[in-house]
């Protein structure tokens, strides 16, 4: 429907005034993250004096504050390379194959998406004691590495490309490891670029799991850093702010290069098949 | 890989249109691609549902190795316990704010489907604080619901409350409901504005502009034009269009982002209760997830809270099977 001028404007003037609403927080933490101590607690929004040096001070009061950041992304990227490998083979067998019990196996995959995470997280717990893996990088990463939700994205998109493609290859001969590395595997990047970006941005954040499985300070990540930074720091805002802000940097980052496979995949995941 | 040469050997069945009944040899074909996901799931996911369920008819505690069978114990402690049923209410309460995020969401997804410039700058801003949703945002938060030096309530101040009006927000145990902290029961000198209803709104700013939106945005644009524009023809008002032509298109998302937003309810407040509230003030932000983790982690009851976590996947099933029973699950599927 054609929109009268009126009403361009009316619509104008709310989404304004809610990207203000929006925006207000994030402003009101970059600010803070640039005053001097003196002004946290003063009421003008924009510092007086520009205090940069907060964001080296991060790192004087909580040292391992850089080591929290590389331990997230080391983290994160592994578990998305895993995430993203064995949702694809498991996609690829679910769309595309045809074998006796698929479509229980695949009802089991979906029912356990139902399952509240506490459920399973005590086991995983007692899993990791008992492998003694409490405190390391692979238990950080190994259980997170396989997911339900990302065999059920990746077999909805694997479903959306023509069947043509791959019977065609199957005459010439093709193996069914030459059909998926050479036909879906390309054609399904949109799908697998998605769930990168959704597990990479998820486990970035992930805060439960960590919480249980890290004990020394040189093992936290980010969010477990953070909240120790809040305790331990209490009184020092300005010094949070920045920390906040710093932390913020990489998924702000991921999402301007990826918001358009973000968009789409959130719709794609509510498609039933 | 030496998948490569296993499957290659001779034709595999793909999904087709000239259907044969699959055979045992395409399962093996099919366990190759399916064995890194699936001992995963095995391991992680499948294998921790018994044991959890095992666990809950179990004294274990994370303390001592031996453990002996307790029957239902733990589940009866769980129904005799106040505690419990105090941190369910709390859990539902956080519900009230549901309606409230739906139908923002579904309002900023009608403005931005309407013919204008700049709908993905807006787009982009409104879903910052779902996408950067975490503990750095919750800290945040903390901060600006202080009550003295606070964003939020110096806003007010702004805008003429006077100060001894200014929520405590999490300071505070009242409540939109006037629910009694300690019991459950109402007490009329707890109704205001505290530490729950705090939480709720920052639930609803970090929501709104995200998923949900997008996902009614992406069924506006799957409402076909000449609907509207007929019942335009016809003399219909915008929000009579909208009642009558809109609103039932945008049925089946509606019902997806309900089961979605009950499920996720029902399992929430954890990282909220962990980062800015300790689960307080006097309980009121403890949800059933929290004293899941507390019970276990902190107390190392691993039975009892594994019976604590079966019961909230029992109340997950239940909403979400009279869900499906009374909502029209046609209009899901089709």
């Amino acid at each position: 429907m054609k929109l009268r001028p009126w009403q361009k404007w009316l619509i104008y003037t709310i989404l304004i005034i809610i990207s203000i609403g929006t925006l207000l927080p994030f402003f009101w933490m970059v600010f803070t993250s640039f005053k001097p101590e003196s002004e946290v607690k003063l009421l003008n929004p924009i510092p007086q004096n520009w205090n940069p040096q907060n964001y080296a001070a991060v790192s004087v009061e909580a040292p391992f504050f850089g080591r929290y950041y590389l331990n997230s992304v080391f983290v994160a990227a592994w578990v998305t390379f895993l995430t993203v490998f064995t949702s694809a083979m498991a996609g690829f067998a679910f769309a595309r194959l045809r074998w006796p019990g698929r479509d229980a196996l695949f009802t089991l995959y979906l029912a356990t998406m139902m399952i509240p995470g506490v459920v399973t997280m005590i086991p995983n717990f007692q899993i990791m004691v008992n492998l003694r893996l409490l405190d390391s990088y692979a238990g950080l990463i190994v259980p997170a590495a396989f997911s339900a939700f990302g065999t059920f994205m990746i077999r909805q998109f694997m479903l959306t490309i023509p069947r043509a493609l791959d019977e065609a290859s199957v005459i010439d001969g093709a193996s069914a490891w030459k059909v998926f590395i050479d036909v879906i595997m390309p054609l399904a990047r949109p799908g697998l670029i998605t769930l990168a970006i959704f597990t990479f941005l998820g486990n970035y954040g992930s805060f439960f799991w960590p919480l249980v499985m890290v004990k020394s300070e040189a093992m936290r990540t980010l969010p477990i850093g953070l909240m120790a930074f809040d305790s331990e720091y209490n009184k020092a805002t300005h010094l949070m702010m920045a920390a906040a802000v710093m932390s913020l940097l990489p998924p702000m980052l991921l999402f301007l290069v990826g918001q358009k496979y973000l968009v789409k995949g959130i719709q794609l995941g509510a498609v039933k098949g | 890989m030496s998948v490569t040469a296993s499957a290659g050997s001779r034709p595999v069945a793909l999904e087709g249109r000239r259907r044969r009944r699959p055979r045992l040899g395409d399962l093996w074909i099919a366990l190759l691609f399916l064995l890194p996901n699936l001992a995963g799931f095995l391991v992680f996911t499948a294998g921790p549902v018994v044991v959890s369920l095992i666990n809950s008819f179990t004294d274990r505690t994370l303390l001592r190795q031996d453990w002996q069978w307790v029957g239902f114990r733990n589940y009866t402690d769980m129904a005799a316990d106040p505690l419990f049923w105090i941190f369910l209410v709390n859990t539902v309460y956080f519900f009230i704010g549901l309606p409230i995020a739906m139908a923002g969401s579904l309002f900023l997804a009608t403005l931005l489907h309407q013919k204008i410039k700049g709908v993905i700058l807006f787009r982009t801003l409104l879903y910052l604080p779902s996408f950067t949703a975490g503990v750095a945002i919750m800290l945040l938060w903390k901060q600006l619901l202080n009550p003295e030096f606070g964003l939020i309530n110096n806003g007010l101040g702004v805008l003429g409350v006077p100060k001894a009006d200014w929520p405590q927000w999490l300071n505070s145990t009242k409540n939109l409901l006037a629910l009694h902290p300690e019991r459950l029961a109402f007490d009329a000198a707890q109704w205001g504005i505290g530490a729950r209803d705090a939480l709720m709104l920052m639930g609803i700013w970090t929501g709104i502009g995200g998923g949900n939106m997008l996902l009614y945005l992406a069924a506006l644009s799957n409402v076909p034009e000449e609907l509207g524009e007929a019942a335009a023809l016809d003399g219909a008002s915008g929000w009579a269009t909208f009642r009558h032509v809109t609103w039932p298109q945008l049925a089946p998302t509606t019902f997806f982002i309900l089961i979605m937003s009950f499920i996720g309810g029902f399992q929430g407040g954890f990282d909220q209760a962990r980062v800015m509230t300790g689960g307080g003030p006097v309980n009121t932000t403890t949800t059933l997830a929290y004293h899941i983790y507390v019970k276990a982690f902190e107390q190392f009851q691993i039975g009892y809270a594994s019976a604590v976590s079966w019961a909230l996947f029992a109340i997950v099933f239940a909403v979400t099977v009279i869900n499906w029973k009374f909502g029209n699950k046609e209009d899901l599927v089709s």
